[in-house]
Parts: C-alpha cells; structure tokens; sequence
C-alpha cells in the first residue's frame, strides 16, 4: 500500500501531465465527429461576446465592401423580379397562406477562421433566433456551410473549409451531381469529387448544390470549374473548383431552413429501418 | 514564488490569452503562419514555481485559446506538453545550474535562452499541428506550418523579452 502511494508521490507531475494530455486528445477527436462539439465551443456566453465586441469595432473597416456587395446583390435580384413580372400572370393567390418550403434568417459572422484543416465560424444568432443545428448557411455570393452547434445567443458553422464537410453539388448545365470537398491546399479553391467520366466538363462551368439534401436549396452558386483531371481509376473526374465567395472576408450570412427536413429525414429513417 | 510574481504571472495569463485570439490569430500571413506568442507564459514562469501547478495552469492557457478558436484540445495538449517536458529542456539549454536557481532567463546567455525558446517552441507547435491535422497524408502542410509559424513565434517572443528587460532594467 505504502508503494503505492509512493509511487503516486514521486510520479505525481507526470501523471498529472498524463491525465491532462488524454483529456485534450479526448477534446479533440471529439471534434473531429461531425455534431459531437457541444462541450468546448466558441458559441458560448463569454467567447461569443469577445468576438462580438471585436467585431463591434472592426465592422466599420469593411462597410465600403459590404455596401457594394448588397448594391451587387439588389441588382441581381431586381434583374430577377423583372423577369418574373414579364412572365408570370398573377393569379389571385394569397401568398402568405403558400406552404413557404424554405425559411430565411440573416446573422453576422463574428469570428471566421480559413487557415486551419477543420475550419469553423462564429454568428451572433443562435436558439434564441430560433436558429437550430443543420441549417444551411450561405452568403449574397455563394454558400458558407452548415450550423454545428447552436447556443442561446451564438451559434458555431462548420466552414466549407473543413476536411469533414461533404456537400451535395452539382453541374448547373447537366446536373451530374458529385460531392464537394476540400483538399485544405487553399481557401478559395474546393474540390468537386465523383462526378462520372459521362459527364461534359469545361473550364468556367458553373457548380451549384444538388438539392439532394435536406439542407440546401437546389441552385444555389459555389463556384466555376478551374480544372479537372480523371482520378486514380479513370472512372470519376476530380474538379477544382473555384469559389464564388471569398471566404476569407465574409461579414453578413443567410441562414436557410427546409421546413420539410424533418418529414424527410424520418421517411428515409423509415425506408433504412425496413432494409435491415 | 514571491506574491509579486503571483500577480505578474495572473496579469501575463489574461493578457496573453486576448492578444492571442483578438489579434495574432488572425494574422495569416502567407495564407497559414500564425505566431502563438501565448506560450511566453510557459516559458517565462518561475524556475522555483510548482511543477505541477505549471502543468495546470499551461493546460487552462491552451484550453482557454482552444474555446475561442474551436479546435478542441489541441492547444490545451501541446501547452501541458510542454510543461512537463520543460525541466528536462532547461537542463539541456542551461546547464545543471539551473537547479540551484542560479539562472535568471531574462539574464542567461543569449545562445543558450534562443536554444531554450526554439525548443520549446519547435515542440509546442509540432504536438499542436500533429493533433489539429490528424493524417499523414498531410505531412508536408504539418511541418511547413511548424517550421514557419515557429520561426515568426520565436522572433516575437524574443522582441517581447527585449522590450520588457528594457523596462525592468
């Protein structure tokens, strides 16, 4: 007994060392599993209100940019509300009782990280803004990622930048359809993966999300095709794709929710249930 | 440990931990290299403090940075390394004499305090990196981001010796 103790005397440092060290490794491959952060994240009271006061101030660096972006976008979406008047007939539709697919709330980025393999960012939103894990997350420009975690007042986004994220994507003019991934080399360049040799490619093709998801929306930007080249066994092309969104300075993000992700995630539950 | 150093080491703890995540994190010069001046409180706390006490503390320092930047316990694994490891480092870069609290780091021989700080540094960063990449087939991006954020952590944390000798002295 009393050798014991000894030991424990003599070694106490060390294993103090030790038991430390396995808690951090335990904190890390925690985060490694998708969903898994609850315990140590940035979308806390204290952390969240650092970057909020930071951004407090260094939101006025960027107005110039941000009010191009918005003048950009508002042209955009005029041009769009143009077409659709020169179209469409309005019928006699109340259109606040049309079952709205998808749901929108805006939130600003507080912290952003892009150098990093696993890359995550920070909103001033969280359950307090009615904000939930598994929303999608995009800019004017193109898309961000999705929630991870949700707190009262803050919310975290696992980046497009992260070598755990695989997106649903697809070609805008044939809708071969592959997952985006990336390759952690650099931030405005992600890799498009499993498109099938069938497929046409060129250079400048526009990538847009598949819609196969619960969490996009189809057709929503990501970016143009910069080169391609067939992978390992010649069956699938391996596409660098350059981002529309420069994610190395986002400020303002639209947070997207299918209202039908439920239903649909349970009837797929269902149809696996049965398989087994 | 005197109550004077008490307070110099909360100060040097709290300060550290802001100047990290408001500012240096996001310096990302060339794209990836970032400094990690806040390992200065590692390498600056007493010779005669608590070992032990050291490793606790180093392990809330790096926790503390992992919490603003998400990544885990990366940080909090590389700081408790190096505390545990750093007898064992200044017993290499200063002689034996070290024991005897006859070494003062802000007095030691400038090769002798450079080899002290890189080792620390170079060790820190590798634990760090190894964890936050997690493959091999990254093995490049691992030590280019030790070997270059390394090299500018070292330059800034021998500047910030410089400037506060100065103003001890």
């Amino acid at each position: 007994m009393q050798q014991i103790i000894y030991f424990f005397i003599r070694n106490k440092n060390f294993l103090l060392f030790a038991v430390l060290f396995i808690i951090s490794v335990a904190l890390t491959v925690q985060t490694h599993n998708y969903h898994n952060n609850k315990f140590i994240s940035s979308a806390n009271f204290v952390t969240g209100g650092v970057y909020t006061f930071r951004n407090n101030i260094t939101d006025y660096l960027s107005l110039g940019k941000e009010n191009q972006q918005l003048l950009e976008e508002n042209l955009v979406l005029r041009k769009k509300l143009d077409q659709f008047k020169e179209t469409v007939v309005f019928e006699k539709l109340d259109s606040t009782v049309l079952p709205n697919k998808y749901k929108y709330f805006t939130a600003r980025i507080i912290n952003n990280n892009y150098t990093k393999t696993k890359n995550q960012l920070t909103l001033d939103k969280g359950r307090k803004d009615s904000l939930k894990i598994d929303l999608g997350v995009i800019s004017s420009k193109g898309i961000v990622g999705i929630v991870s975690d949700v707190s009262e007042n803050y919310s975290t986004v696992q980046s497009i930048l992260n070598t755990k994220s695989r997106i649903n994507a697809k070609l805008k003019k044939s809708s071969h359809f592959g997952s985006l991934i990336w390759n952690t080399k650099d931030p405005n360049v992600v890799q498009l993966v499993d498109i099938p040799r069938l497929a046409s490619l060129e250079k400048g093709d526009t990538i847009v999300t598949g819609g196969r998801s619960t969490i996009f929306p189809e057709g929503i930007p990501i970016g143009a095709v910069k080169d391609f080249h067939l992978d390992n066994d010649d069956n699938y092309y391996y596409v660098n794709v350059d981002l529309f969104n420069d994610m190395t300075s986002l400020e303002h993000v639209y947070l997207i929710e299918n209202n039908d992700a439920q239903e649909i995630k349970e009837l797929e539950k269902g149809v696996e249930d049965e398989e087994q | 440990m005197k109550s004077n150093d008490i307070v110099i080491n909360i100060v040097r703890f709290v300060v550290l931990v802001f100047l990290q995540v408001l500012l240096l994190n996001n310096i990302n010069l060339g794209g990836y290299i970032n400094p990690y001046l806040y390992i200065y409180f590692i390498l600056m706390f007493p010779l005669d403090g608590n070992k032990g006490l050291l490793i606790f503390l180093s392990f809330l320092l790096g926790l503390s940075i992992d919490i603003f930047e998400d990544s885990g316990g990366v940080h909090a694994a590389a700081c408790a390394f190096i505390a545990y490891i750093r007898p064992v480092v200044l017993k290499y870069s200063f002689g034996v004499s070290y024991e005897y609290n006859s070494v003062k780091i802000k007095k030691a021989d400038p090769m002798e305090r450079l080899t002290y700080i890189a080792s620390m540094v170079f060790m820190h960063h590798f634990v760090m990196f190894s964890l936050e990449i997690f493959s091999i087939n990254h093995i490049l991006l691992l030590l280019k981001s030790t070997f270059f954020s390394g090299i500018f952590t070292i330059i800034l944390i021998v500047f910030t010796m410089i400037l506060f000798n100065k103003k001890a002295s």
